[in-house]
């Protein structure tokens, strides 16, 4: 058998992986890796920043539930991927990053664009790799893949250094999964299971509490089919928005610190907690030793150190969410056919009555733009069919709280970590891997001036993502916060005008749109849509609009501040 | 309650490892009281005992994120009631012709080693549990220790005894 490069391994096992897309930016050391992507069937974007590649890698892992690979050189290529790397391991998404080292053998000489990236990024990846031995790259790129979408799932990094790819190995090289050290547990315990079950059937006033984890599990179906049947509301983390459908009647929408008030009530009178797939990010519990006082809390993770990290479980079960739910259904069915079905209408009727006197309201009667609304003319345009991407901030907010989510996979935001300008790049990344869905960044004003370079790789390479801009002049969720707790002294939040969005887009060849009025929101939203390019509309919203309610960080439900 | 953990560690043995592991305990906010790091008999797996002043809760926390690196095979956290623990120190003292003699008496009690002899001083080597090293020292304290290098505590659980 013939020898190939280092590079051409790569792109073969990448192949192999059924990796159909990488996101990337060359430099020096990768030459040979594009070398061997010049003759290569998969497809490759070049972004315009490292970070878009990174973003885009998650984005399009968040829409499709595949692995994202992203691309960079070593240095300064490498290090700007680290903000995009971080979001992925906050919010346990499979992205595999690849890149460029310096040749081994000037490795720790403080070589022209070498950067220690295993060591730099060793907080932030599930696992990574720096290959020093030709031999091992085959090997390293299949445990790569694994790991990073098996169990909880994060971002894996591997490290190459130029002579690796530049190097030769035998085409055949056959390699054997053997990983020692990592099992994850998929099974739940079936005592806990069995345990769980009675505990649900004998709760008077139970709450599912549904996070990421569904949609990394795929267990957004049987969730469903568990809530409805057992007749038990559900409340969402942020990331588990589309797990179970908003318009169902079960539905409580998000808790936290911008959750709906009725979930976070639901919080303080539950019983029981089902928690799957979730953290207990302090987001969500606000005061730790306040929360949920008076239930108890069986929580389901694949996880087992995030099992009473924050909260004390009580019964604690670890596996995959999926088929965890999948026997916890089947255990409650046998309690039901033995001692029918338990009376919850009370339960329910409460938290019916909570939804009718906290409702999410936003200013109707009035002339300017309100956020609100526009997300809710969005909802209705799109017919709730699109991919919602966010940045960060109030706009990633106001569309957790107004775009109405029906299934998984459909609201794509950096939740844990939290980075602006993740949306523009992640709509990128999410568009690729669904091109027959509509897909929309949510985006600040403040967002998306930290990655607009990138509307150039949206033009240029066909991707039509609309970007809906909540431009109020601020940097809106800083300054509602100045407003709130700092006596109003907006220090370096105002950026008022300075950047003409709709120039921006034509500059890059796309299309801006700007809305000043009420009755010309439709009319753009619905251009937007149809107009086969990027889109930029630039919706200039009352500059002072806040985002209610709002539970102040560590704090109580008691303590929400809403809208008047 | 804080008090002393004794966690046992095994790896794969590949590079970068032990930085995955210390770093992870630093990141967590806890500071490693001691360490030690050696192949075990399979020389692709290493052992690596930690010495960690912790609440329990939080060693708990600390041992299931452990499990969470990919080259991480096994935890033990050691009982201190059902183990063997031993530490090497190696001890450069001053002995002058006139403490030599007391010296040697010390080293005798507590089954050390001279290891090295020189003119003014002499090496020590003691192995023991901390309590034993401890009490050297003090007594060896008033001769002038000129230095002292000690390796992180090992530890391994006691057999079964039925």
């Amino acid at each position: 058998m013939g020898k190939i490069t280092g590079a051409q391994m790569l792109m073969k096992c990448l192949k192999e992986e059924g990796v159909e897309v990488i996101f990337g930016f060359p430099g020096g050391v990768v030459i040979p890796i594009y070398d061997a992507i010049f003759d290569s069937d998969i497809r490759h974007i070049l972004v315009r920043h490292e970070q878009g590649a990174a973003h885009a890698a998650d984005g399009y892992a968040r829409a499709t539930g595949k692995v994202g690979v992203c691309l960079a050189t070593s240095g300064p290529g490498a290090t700007n991927l680290i903000t995009g790397i971080a979001s992925a391991y906050m919010d346990s998404i499979p992205v595999v990053a690849i890149t460029g080292q310096v040749a081994t053998h000037v490795i720790g000489t403080d070589a022209f664009q070498e950067a220690d990236i295993t060591g730099i990024t060793a907080p932030i990846t599930k696992h990574n790799y720096l290959i020093k031995d030709i031999k091992d790259l085959p090997l390293v790129i299949k445990e790569a893949f694994y790991i990073a979408s098996t169990g909880r799932p994060g971002p894996v990094l591997i490290d190459i250094p130029v002579d690796i790819s530049k190097g030769l190995i035998e085409e055949s090289t056959k390699v054997e999964l053997k990983l020692e050290g990592y099992k994850p547990t998929y099974k739940g315990n079936p005592k806990q299971i069995i345990h769980a079950a009675r505990k649900i059937y004998d709760s008077k006033k139970p709450v599912i509490f549904a996070g990421g984890g569904i949609t990394s599990s795929g267990a957004s179906g049987i969730l469903t089919s568990f809530a409805r049947y057992s007749k038990i509301p559900v409340i969402n983390s942020l990331l588990g928005k589309g797990t179970f459908p908003d318009t169902d009647e079960l539905s409580l929408g998000m808790a936290g610190m911008h959750g709906t008030k009725y979930a976070n009530l639901a919080f303080t009178m539950t019983d029981l907690i089902i928690a799957v797939g979730v953290r207990f990010d302090d987001r969500v519990t606000g005061k730790l030793s306040e929360f949920a006082k008076n239930a108890e809390i069986i929580h389901i993770d694949i996880d087992p150190a995030e099992i009473g990290k924050n909260v004390n479980a009580d019964i604690p079960i670890v596996g995959d969410a999926k088929n965890v739910l999948a026997d916890l259904l089947e255990r409650y069915k046998e309690y039901v056919d033995k001692k029918g079905d338990p009376d919850r209408s009370e339960w329910l009727d409460s938290i019916a009555e909570l939804k009718k006197q906290y409702p999410l309201k936003y200013k109707k009667e009035f002339d300017g733009l309100s956020p609100g609304f526009i997300i809710e003319k969005i909802y209705e345009l799109t017919g709730g069919d699109a991919i919602i991407c966010t940045e960060v901030g109030q706009n990633q907010m106001w569309a957790a709280q107004y775009y109405k989510f029906d299934k998984p996979r459909t609201f794509i935001s950096s939740g844990g970590l939290g980075a602006m300008g993740f949306g523009l790049p992640a709509s990128i990344g999410a568009k690729v891997g669904m091109p027959d869905k509509t897909v929309i960044d949510i985006a600040g004003d403040g967002s998306i001036q930290m990655v607009s370079q990138e509307l150039a790789t949206a033009v240029v390479n066909k991707i039509p993502v609309k970007v809906m801009i909540l431009n109020n002049g601020y940097l809106g969720m800083v300054r509602q916060w100045q407003e709130f707790f700092w006596d109003k002294r907006y220090s370096h939040t105002n950026i008022y005008n300075s950047v003409d969005f709709v120039k921006l887009a034509e500059a890059y060849g796309a299309v801006g749109i700007r809305v000043k009025k009420k009755e010309e929101v439709e009319g753009a939203i619905k251009k937007a849509l149809e107009t086969d390019n990027v889109v930029i509309v630039d919706f200039w919203i009352e500059r002072e609009e806040n985002v209610y309610p709002m539970v102040p960080a560590g704090s109580t439900v008691e303590c929400t501040i809403d809208c008047e | 309650m804080s008090a002393n953990h004794i966690i046992s560690v095994l790896v794969e043995n590949k590079a970068g490892v032990l930085a995955k592991i210390s770093g992870l305990f630093s990141r967590r906010g806890f500071n490693i009281e001691s360490l030690a790091v050696g192949p075990t008999d399979d020389e692709s797996i290493s052992r690596i005992t930690l010495v960690v002043n912790a609440e329990t809760h939080s060693i708990e926390q600390v041992v299931k994120q452990l499990y969470k690196l990919i080259n991480v095979i096994k935890i033990q956290e050691l009982d201190p009631a059902n183990i063997v623990e031993r530490e090497l120190v190696l001890v450069k003292v001053n002995a002058e012709n006139n403490t030599r003699a007391e010296i040697l008496e010390i080293v005798n009690i507590f089954r050390a080693n001279i290891v090295d002899v020189g003119k003014k001083s002499l090496v020590i080597e003691i192995t023991g549990n901390s309590r034993k090293i401890q009490g050297i020292e003090e007594l060896l304290r008033p001769y002038g220790i000129l230095e002292l290098v000690r390796t992180g505590k090992v530890a391994i659980s006691r057999g079964s005894k039925k």
